[in-house]
């Protein structure tokens, strides 16, 4: 089968420094977001005040945002077949379906927080408020930084600067993309499920 | 699972001289993706479903944990490609991946587990 391979100047290691820089990055984000995952694991049932998490937590709702970010991941992952496949137009689709299932998942959140503020709780409440928000917080912002740069890439590629010999740029910004996906169900699970 | 993955690049890694792992490795096509994608939808789906089921109360933490990570592992192996990718790039990812393990459970158990969380929530 004849394979059109994009090109890199010569490494030691073989491999793309872009992308394996790009993966040390993800190393060290993960370190960051498991010193906060610790943080809120510890506090969550330490408050002397509520709301307590169980006052609060809406799991049907954030079942829902969870299915949009994981939806994401997979219009991600189309997005980088298609253009490694040079699909300038399924690059386009996929790169807008997942910034803006990205921005479903930010109005979700955005919901939630208004919610639990109306709610009583805010990141001065108690403990618990202080580390679900430094939390959930930290990872909205990780997935906006993320919506910028896919709107950054539909750009670049309606403007013709981005195809199947420059696919690395969409490849290293799908890493990025799944990896908030994966801390998303971290959190899932550790923050909202196990009570 | 990815024997079933209908190949859309070939082969390639070193014998591909100076070309990048991107792509080189034989990523699956774009229906296994969405299988993927389904997968991870039911297991989330079973998260949630195990989450209201009464019964299940004594062996939540260890099903969601297990099916949590499942859903990690799909991800990690087949959308962020290290199944197909270098092992450095496996390296450079599970490293740190276990220190924060390590973190998150050492944690736990200082301030969780052990007799009076060593003393930092129990004070009179």
């Amino acid at each position: 089968m004849s394979m059109e391979i994009a090109h890199h100047p010569p490494t030691a290691t073989g491999l793309d420094n872009r992308k394996l820089g790009f993966w040390v990055f993800i190393g060290s984000e993960t370190l960051f977001f498991g010193s906060l995952i610790s943080t809120y694991m510890v506090y969550k049932g330490a408050s002397v005040a509520g709301p307590y998490p169980h006052d609060v937590l809406n799991i049907p709702l954030t079942s829902i945002s969870t299915f949009v970010l994981l939806t994401s991941s997979l219009a991600m992952v189309l997005a980088l077949a298609a253009v490694q496949n040079g699909n300038r137009s399924g690059t386009l689709l996929w790169l807008m379906v997942t910034a803006v299932f990205g921005l479903i998942f930010l109005g979700f959140q955005a919901y939630e927080f208004t919610h639990f503020v109306h709610e009583g709780l805010t990141i001065k409440s108690n403990v618990f408020g202080s580390a679900f928000f430094v939390l959930t917080g930290f990872h909205g912002v990780h997935v906006s930084v993320g919506v910028i740069w896919l709107l950054s890439l539909w750009i670049l590629t309606l403007r013709g600067k981005i195809g199947k010999e420059n696919s690395i740029n969409v490849e290293i910004a799908g890493l990025y993309w799944h990896f908030v996906d994966i801390v998303w169900i971290v959190i899932f699970t550790l923050i909202y499920l196990i009570p | 699972m990815s024997g079933t993955a209908e190949q859309v690049h070939g082969g390639g890694g070193a014998a591909a001289g100076h070309a990048t792992e991107t792509g080189a490795h034989g990523h699956p096509s774009w229906k296994f993706y969405v299988v993927i994608g389904i997968v991870l939808t039911v297991i989330t789906a079973a998260e949630v479903a195990v989450f209201y089921i009464p019964a299940l109360r004594s062996v939540l933490v260890p099903i969601l944990l297990v099916l949590s990570t499942g859903k990690f592992a799909l991800v990690v192996m087949f959308y962020m490609h290290l199944k197909f990718d270098s092992p450095i790039f496996s390296g450079v990812f599970v490293f740190p991946l276990i220190l924060a393990v390590l973190v998150v459970v050492a944690l736990i158990v200082l301030f969780q587990v052990l007799p009076h969380g060593m003393g930092y929530f129990t004070s009179s």
